[in-house]
């Protein structure tokens, strides 16, 4: 059987979980080149559908990384998005997907090395969990080699 | 604005899980408003049940759509162009509008995504409550603008009852008491002599007594 590598796309905030993304790059920290970073303004930008599309067409797990609680660059936006990803679990929970798949980080824009560890982390336990059922047609998908 | 919300997941799978192309059908009025069945939650309900039947191995078509206003016939004229390649319509809008399409369109089998719930107003970003039943002769003019129809717990014309308490109705301690609404109100107001004043029993045919209403108006009316 193949193995399989996790597509992951990862919602990030201009100010902080991105720029903590580049962080992680300038000093050199490895992270999984799975994890595929979608810039954002603010992580309040980030609409349930950005999710689920990204799930629909194929990813296998989506981060959505915002400012640290109290340091959104637009006040709040970063508990709006933190109750968007606990909706959108909630429906992969009711229609049988799970709602594992999606998770919510916050970080400041200096922490490159907790970028690098949830990058890696989350990676880890979508390899575990397997493939997106959706790509595969059929439940087995969850049954799929972990990588 | 009419209010709704959307229906279980595990309900709405299974009303179409019979049909493989389904026409999801919004509305861009009141349900918009209040989050139930706009555009942007027919995008996730069609995204949520692509993915649940792509998972099962038995994928769907669904196509979507929000009309202007779909209790409306001259907007659900409009989905007559898609309605070949539909088996079946899931409808977004409150009951009015998914009525309108099962009218318009005798031969589709037409479900409901959402359960309507009440008219009401926004409190608060996320937050709608019941402020008008319907009564169809309004007595908002002699109770300082609240309405006891729909505010208070038992319809009183005549409150508060001896349920009310801190300015709560015992039916839940979360349900403001309308009638102690409507005695803060006269006071701020300086019409506490209005309280006085016994409404007199009100003639329940203009609502929902009298069966189901129509309002004809024969300077409009073709
Ligand atoms: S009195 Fe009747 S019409 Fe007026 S707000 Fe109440 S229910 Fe609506
Ligand atoms: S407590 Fe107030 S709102 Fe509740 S039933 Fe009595 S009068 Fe009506």
């Amino acid at each position: 059987m193949e193995t399989f590598e996790p597509v992951i796309v990862a919602f990030c905030c201009h100010y902080c979980a991105y720029t903590a993304a580049d962080m992680a790059g300038s000093m050199r920290l490895h992270y999984p080149p799975n994890v595929k970073i979608i810039r954002v303004p603010c992580s309040g930008k980030v609409d349930a559908i950005h999710i689920m599309k990204a799930l629909e067409k194929g990813a296998d797990g989506v981060i959505v990384a915002g400012c640290l609680e109290g340091d959104c660059h637009f006040k709040n936006g970063n508990i709006r998005a933190a109750h968007r990803v606990d909706s959108v679990r909630k429906i992969l929970g009711d229609i049988g997907m799970g709602g594992d798949r999606v998770e919510m980080f916050t970080m400041s824009a200096g922490m490159g090395e907790r970028f690098a560890l949830v990058a890696t982390e989350f990676t880890e336990k979508i390899c575990k969990l397997g493939a997106n059922p959706v790509k595969s047609g059929t439940d087995m998908g969850m049954h799929q080699a972990a990588c | 604005m009419i209010t709704a919300e959307r229906k279980p997941m595990e309900e709405i799978i299974g009303s179409v899980s019979p049909y493989r192309r389904i026409l999801l059908v919004g509305c861009n009025e009141c349900v918009t408003v209040c989050a139930a069945g706009g555009r942007k939650e027919v995008g996730l309900l069609a995204s949520a049940l692509k993915m649940h039947f792509a998972k099962e191995g038995n994928p769907v078509e669904i196509e979507e759509v929000t009309l202007e206003r779909q209790c409306d016939p001259e907007y659900v004229e409009e989905l007559l162009p898609r309605m070949d390649q539909a088996d079946a319509v899931l409808s977004m809008a409150c009951g009015c509008g998914a009525q309108e399409v099962a009218r318009r369109y005798k031969e589709k089998p037409v479900f409901p995504a959402v359960n309507t719930r009440f008219m009401g107003a926004s409190e608060r970003q996320g937050v709608w409550a019941e402020r008008c039943a319907g009564c169809g002769n309004c007595v908002l003019g002699i109770t300082a603008g609240v309405c006891p129809i729909a505010r208070c717990s038992k319809q009183l014309l005549n409150g508060p009852c001896g349920g009310s308490t801190s300015g709560k109705c015992e039916v839940d301690p979360d349900i403001d008491c309308a009638w102690q609404l409507i005695w803060d109100r006269l006071k701020a107001l300086g019409m506490q002599e209005r309280y006085e004043d016994n409404i007199p029993a009100k003639d329940w045919r203009t609502g929902r007594g009298g069966g189901p209403r129509r309002i004809v108006r024969e300077d409009l009316a073709s």
